[in-house]
């Protein structure tokens, strides 16, 4: 063997894998009837899903007021749950393109399973503004399309219809970016397969060959996809901060939304990543392809972003009292000690204190705590959201119209159908597709394999 | 032309293996057919002598085809076909602009690659392309010739002398 070895870096692939196991152990799940573990976690999700369906139709079939928006908070859980599932899309971009352009082999392990996390939360998160609509049989006038209205067409110039361009492009990018990555293990699956599998197979593997001038169009393709998807992904939730940010109203107006979103989706969207990943490590039995060194990678991004999630929180503080402008002022007190006190010190103590665990290597390696602090940031995340939309709406400029929400059972169906959606398509794409990038994982056994890097490779060698 | 091709081909289960036979081959004035591997092979294009892909090139063609899209749209449609005020800007809003001419930009330069990926590959939804072997897309790289390139008992002899595990043939529609 004349692969270079390293005993400094940790491996990325346990257990001496040739290629050939790599093949049995990331395909084979997808061709052995579900476990009781998938069935068990299917039908909850399904059940969510259902409930969710009632609830949207419900929504269609009486009109919004089914839910208990107001005059004064016109934005409540629809769009918290908009902003909190794109959010939660954007690490998958970040495994997949950035981390690439970076060149961290780590992302081999992750890096497909975020992306159709990406997909799936994306789909959930354009549910929340279409159903906002009310009349969502006219959803397709934000496109602008030469029509019998004039042509009367869509305003350019709102953040609004930025929002509407950059989410269908950031879906469209993704899905093909996630789709041309699972094309040569769509092939591996057709190659094993036999009778009609290998037929249906065959139609979504598009004929690949694996020839090498393929392959090498296909690095290619990934990599300008992803020089692409690197500033599309910051773009979007830019984008998503002007819907705030472009407006008049105090604690929107600021011009630290954009990177202070950012950096909180790719928080949100780890925690997620983490919270899923674990789950399909254990089920699927993928210990040594999502290592405890993966966690952790994914634990010091977590760290990072979380940091710069708390430092925003409190330079939007300071810029408030600073201003002098007592409106500001007043709707940061408001934040803190107002009708939603309790949402802004979750969001502090689960977005800001949380991540800073972290610091502990210990910490960062330990699967149970890791676990339970992506939970606790998810919901930290989602408040983060709800602080912005409605404790700002709350208190308005008429204290006349001033207002308290809570959602009815409606909004709360709708939610946790998303979570049905989003479950269901992903456990549905863990039967059908190999959820780590078997190619992608194959292609770094020789530089990640615990053969060939790490403490055992000198001895093994 | 022959709508089938005779190919003749070695296995390998080593990527370094098959690189140095591609190298002895070419130093030799053979013709390969192709090579196929399980995954891309760092290393293998100039060896191969393949040349590097044109496709970002034609990536940043299909980008620059969407930024005048959407600018020159917004632009037309807030100048001349429908003009409106909005919030006393001018029609011609160049900066409010910028978001969708680059989303815009984005989204042709990813269809427009993408689907070009697949056209010039010749591949895309129920294409059935013949595969050489079926272990090629799990931990087999193939090195393959074809009889009306390189004599099948000059493609034989030489892959024996060159570390091949197997040595096979098959014939592919072509």
């Amino acid at each position: 063997m004349s692969a270079p070895v390293s005993s400094i870096r940790e491996p990325l692939i346990l257990g001496h894998k040739t290629y050939h196991d790599i093949t049995e152990d990331l395909v084979s799940p997808t061709e052995k009837a579900p476990p009781l573990s998938w069935i068990m976690v299917f039908i909850p999700a399904v059940a969510l899903l259902s409930l969710g369906t009632f609830a949207v139709y419900w929504t269609i079939y009486v009109g919004i007021g089914t839910w208990n928006l107001n005059r004064t908070i016109n934005w409540g859980w629809d769009i918290t749950n908009f902003v909190w599932w794109i959010g939660i899309g954007h690490a998958g971009t970040l495994i997949s393109a950035i981390l690439l352009l970076f060149r961290q082999k780590w992302r081999t392990g992750v890096n497909r399973a975020a992306e159709a996390m990406t997909i799936f939360a994306v789909m959930c998160a354009g549910l929340f503004p279409m159903i906002h609509m009310g009349r969502i049989w006219n959803a397709m006038f934000i496109f602008p399309y030469p029509n019998t209205r004039g042509s009367l067409w869509v305003n350019f110039n709102s953040a609004l219809l930025w929002d509407v361009f950059a989410i269908s492009t950031y879906f469209t990018v993704s899905l093909l970016f996630w789709y041309t990555g699972l094309v040569p293990d769509l092939a591996t699956i057709r190659d094993r397969a036999k009778g009609l599998r290998k037929k249906i197979y065959s139609f979504f593997a598009l004929g690949w060959t694996g020839s090498a001038k393929h392959w090498q169009r296909w690095e290619y393709l990934a990599l300008v996809l992803a020089g692409l998807a690197t500033p599309l992904v910051l773009s979007v939730h830019t984008i998503v901060s002007f819907d705030f940010a472009t407006g008049i109203v105090p604690g929107w107006h600021t011009t630290i939304f954009p990177p202070y979103f950012v950096a909180g989706a790719v928080f949100s969207g780890f925690a997620m990543v983490l919270t899923l990943m674990l789950i399909v490590r254990k089920v699927l039995h993928l210990e040594q392809y999502i290592t405890i060194a993966h966690i952790e990678s994914m634990n010091k991004v977590i760290l990072a972003t979380g940091s710069i999630v708390g430092v925003a929180y409190i330079t939007e503080l300071f810029i408030s009292w600073y201003s002098g402008y007592i409106y500001e002022q007043a709707a940061f007190f408001n934040r803190a000690f107002g009708v939603y006190w309790w949402s802004y010190f979750g969001m502090m103590f689960a977005n800001v204190v949380s991540p800073q665990f972290f610091w502990s290597r210990k910490l960062r390696r330990n699967v149970t705590f890791t676990f339970m602090l992506s939970i606790l940031i998810n919901i930290g995340m989602w408040f983060e959201r709800f602080v912005i939309i409605g404790t700002t709406l709350a208190r308005d400029f008429l204290p006349s119209s001033w207002s308290y929400y809570s959602p009815t059972w409606i909004e709360i169906s709708i939610y946790l159908g998303t979570f049905g959606l989003f479950f269901t398509m992903f456990l549905i794409f863990a039967r059908v597709a190999p959820v780590v990038a078997v190619a992608e994982v194959k292609h770094i056994l020789k530089t990640g394999g615990d053969q060939y890097v790490g403490e055992d490779a000198v001895k093994g060698h | 032309m022959k709508n089938r091709k005779d190919i003749v081909y070695g296995v390998y289960s080593e990527e370094h293996d098959i690189i140095e036979a591609v190298r002895e081959a070419r130093n030799r004035g053979m013709e390969i057919y192709d090579v196929y591997s399980p995954m891309p092979i760092h290393g293998l294009d100039p060896v191969l002598g393949l040349k590097e892909s044109r496709l970002h090139i034609a990536g940043f063609i299909y980008g620059l085809l969407g930024t005048l899209t959407a600018f020159l749209g917004m632009t037309w449609i807030f100048t001349r076909d429908w003009p409106i005020i909005f919030g006393g800007k001018p029609y011609w809003a160049v900066p409010s602009f910028i978001p969708i001419t680059f989303e815009l930009t984005v989204l042709f330069a990813a269809i427009g690659m993408t689907v070009s990926f697949y056209v010039v590959s010749g591949m895309g939804f129920g294409v059935d392309n013949d595969v050489l072997d079926v272990r090629i897309s799990d931990d087999k790289f193939c090195l393959a010739f074809d009889n009306a390139e390189v004599e099948a008992d000059e493609a034989k002899q030489f892959l024996q002398a060159n570390n091949a595990e197997e040595i096979l043939e098959k014939t592919l529609k072509a």
